[in-house]
């Protein structure tokens, strides 16, 4: 999995609605990236719903989350809807896992992302990376903010 | 750009902690035995087995909201309606009404319910929009996050977290106790 410290390597993917989001859009802000193996399968809905829960509470802290997974943008669309996410989600679907694999949380056995969270800072360097041990096993989002707020973390 | 102004105003401080100790604003059920902590969400039908699987064993029972709007539309409206009857002293009369029914959790069938345990009905729907029951519902979720649940039901037992429907292991340990 990429360190942290590295620069995040590029990208260039379709969200939900077919625009372009590349790496250098994400520029002067800190953006997490939660990569998730598929849409629409139940471990994933839960991971992705409480995180929307908690847009609020990120964006005071301008923080903005990329879902990312090798689903199409058009299954994005659909997830999004069904669980009325406003969290963009990216399709890492041609070359698929092309992103997942350069940030080297690609799961060549189920052909899909693991579950990892990535920040990215505001000068497009990777600040804090977290690869779950298992598919099954979700990131807390209290991750993320210990990750935000490292020096009075517990 | 300003984001928007979060429910509770202020910023919750969200880093890891465990889940905290049961406190004068929690809703405690039963006298002695190992200490249940549970972050449910009404309109979650796991919660509702789960509720089933810990009613009478020998333990201390604290249920703490966790509600996900985004998954469940009435989540909120139906943890807001517990704390709503539990200012009239009917909280766990209300949280078992809707464990007991979740076919029917729209504002009439609440209003019935209210009036099934006898609650004052004009104080019962100020109670539920009131802003405190709103922030203290979001401590709830926000307690829940910190302490890395993910998932409704996860419950805290002795204070390990054991997400999902409890399996017979957890039952007959809780029961034999």
């Amino acid at each position: 999995m990429i360190e942290p410290g590295t620069p995040a390597p590029d990208f260039k993917l379709r969200d939900q609605d077919g625009q372009e989001v590349s790496l250098a859009d994400l520029r002067g802000q800190t953006s997490v990236l939660v990569f998730y193996p598929l849409d629409f399968s139940p471990v994933c809905t839960d991971q992705l719903s409480i995180y929307q829960e908690l847009v609020s509470d990120f964006e005071q802290r301008g923080v903005k989350l990329y879902g990312v997974s090798v689903d199409s943008a058009f299954a994005h669309k659909a997830f999004q809807e069904r669980l009325n996410l406003t969290i963009p989600l990216l399709a890492d679907f041609e070359p698929k896992g092309q992103v997942a694999r350069a940030y080297g949380v690609y799961n060549d056995e189920y052909g899909t992302a693991q579950r990892a969270l990535v920040m990215v800072g505001p000068d497009g360097v990777v600040k804090w990376a977290y690869c779950s041990p298992s598919p099954l096993e979700i990131p807390g989002a209290n991750l993320i903010f210990d990750a935000l707020e490292p020096t009075a973390a517990a | 750009m300003s984001p928007p102004p979060p429910p509770s105003g202020g910023e919750a401080d969200l880093r890891s902690a465990g889940p905290p100790e049961p406190g004068p604003d929690d809703h405690l059920r039963g006298d002695s035995g190992p200490l249940v902590i549970e972050y449910g969400d009404y309109e979650c039908p796991y919660c509702a087995k789960t509720d089933q699987l810990l009613a009478g064993l020998p333990i201390v029972r604290v249920f703490r909201h966790f509600p996900v709007p985004s998954k469940h539309p009435r989540a909120r409206t139906l943890a807001l309606a517990a704390e709503a009857a539990g200012l009239q002293g009917r909280f766990w009369e209300m949280h078992d009404s809707l464990f007991g029914d979740q076919g029917h959790l729209d504002d009439p069938h609440l209003w019935q319910r209210a009036r099934d345990l006898g609650l004052d009905l004009e104080r019962f729907e100020a109670d539920r929009r009131a802003p405190e029951l709103d922030e203290r519902v979001t401590r709830d979720f926000h307690s829940g996050v910190r302490a890395g649940v993910m998932s409704t039901p996860t419950l805290f037992v002795d204070g390990e977290l054991r997400p999902g429907v409890p399996g017979p292991e957890l039952l007959e340990r809780l029961s034999s106790r």
